[in-house]
């Protein structure tokens, strides 16, 4: 299977990036790892004329203490966030969460940015920086903007970016080594999420994210209220499906998809000490 | 659409060629290298049989464009052995009979040298993991992992 025919730019630093993106509106796509996007233009359900190729940024390559929250270039491949020291001191939990994105060989290629915009509700990732509340840097012909991850994931493989910006950097809270967990359930070892669950204890509070359990990233609000208020985790993760608008297919249908997120969120919370 | 010219070390030797910019990089390796050690098994990044090395990591081959590995340098099966001397992760598989019909050998040994250079003394379960991208549909993986863990026994290095 062989993408349809596009025109390959190379961008060799953001703003020339964001330059190809004005220059070539709606018609174009960027390309960081291509984890995502190749797939998509191999089956044709992408068709771009043309392809900014942004991997090579080196830039945008890096895991920095910026103070009081860790600073990620888009660019930062799986592999570099899966075993960066100053990630699993700081933010232990998108380390894990990003040990367990494909395999090796897609780890080597993939970009936390490329799957961030790319925006799957079934990807890892996205709902651990929502659970983080991460804080996503767009830049787009008019400088640059914050996006909070609450407002990023607009719906089935859509986001908040302007197809004029380039998503730049993303800003985790420090949530230490511990006190996180993330219950990832498929059939085969590299397989996206049937279902996933992740709990992470931020500043006294428990968050809980819900993964492949709608169109887009889920907080599982309802068990973090029931929590907050002093609810068992039994009882709090018996509300782990509440608002949720889970895919039917074929590993799962609703039904069990509801029943996976309450089973993985109880095994979360308790792995993560709440 | 615009050709484009491409140039990548391929198993040590310089190679360049004109390609249209959709094409990937397995495609590129088998039919303008003429290096079919590399397989096409799914062809959409879950078997593994098309792995390469680029600059030294694991790779699915057919989920990367040959545009994107431009001035890279890449390692195929054919270019794992030195002087006629069988790189020490073919030489485990040999041994340890780690291959049934051979189609996802290719992907195995590639994937494998890959994972060691980064966990060279792992155990079985790091093993099972490490080759998670690798599917044999022959379900040949126990003496697979055993060429894998006689390998890391026994590597004096990695590609």
């Amino acid at each position: 299977m062989i993408p349809a025919a596009f025109d390959y730019e190379r961008a060799d630093s953001a703003d020339a990036a964001v330059a190809l993106l004005a220059e070539h509106g709606d018609e174009a796509k960027l390309l960081a790892g291509g984890m995502s996007l190749l797939p998509l233009m191999k089956l044709r359900l992408s068709v771009p004329s043309v392809i900014v190729d942004v991997g090579r940024l080196r830039d945008l390559q890096y895991v920095r203490d910026a103070g009081d929250h860790i600073a990620i270039g888009a660019l930062t491949r799986h592999r570099e966030l899966e075993t960066n020291a100053l990630l699993r001191d700081e933010c232990g939990m998108l380390r894990a969460v990003a040990a367990e994105v494909g395999d090796n060989q897609v780890r080597h290629r993939g970009t936390i940015g490329g799957s961030v915009a790319h925006g799957d509700a079934a990807s890892d990732l996205p709902a651990a920086l929502l659970a983080l509340e991460a804080t996503f840097v767009a830049r787009g012909p008019g400088g640059e903007r914050e996006l909070a991850a609450g407002e990023f994931f607009t719906g089935f493989l859509e986001t908040a970016l302007a197809p004029d910006e380039l998503l730049t950097e993303i800003r985790v809270p420090k949530t230490g080594a511990n006190g996180f967990s993330y219950q990832k359930f498929n059939r085969r070892a590299q397989d996206w999420a049937i279902v996933g669950a992740l709990a992470v204890q931020v500043g006294g509070s428990t968050r809980v994210a819900l993964v492949n359990m709608g169109a887009t990233p889920l907080r599982a609000r309802g068990v973090e209220e029931a929590l907050a208020a002093g609810a068992p985790v039994a009882d709090a993760s018996a509300r782990a499906a509440e608002g949720t608008d889970p895919p039917e297919d074929l590993n799962a249908d609703v039904e069990y998809r509801e029943h996976l997120a309450r089973v993985l969120t109880r095994r979360a919370l308790e792995a993560a000490g709440a | 659409m615009r050709a484009m010219r491409v140039e990548m070390t391929v198993n040590g030797s310089g190679r360049d060629h004109d390609v249209e910019p959709r094409t990937l990089l397995v495609q590129y390796l088998r039919e303008a290298c003429g290096l079919t050690g590399t397989k096409v098994g799914c062809d959409t990044s879950s078997c593994g049989a098309c792995t390469v090395l680029v600059d030294g990591e694991s790779v699915k081959s057919c989920t990367m464009l040959a545009a994107q590995a431009d001035g890279a340098s890449i390692t195929t099966i054919e270019g794992l052995a030195r002087n006629g001397e069988q790189h020490p992760v073919q030489r485990a598989f040999h041994e340890q009979h780690g291959l049934q019909c051979g189609f996802c050998t290719a992907g195995m040994v590639l994937a494998a040298v890959s994972f060691l250079e980064e966990n060279s003394n792992p155990t079985e379960r790091e093993v099972r993991l490490g080759l998670e991208g690798n599917l044999c549909r022959c379900t040949g993986y126990h003496n697979i992992v055993q060429a894998v863990l006689a390998a890391a026994g026994s590597s004096e290095g990695g590609a």
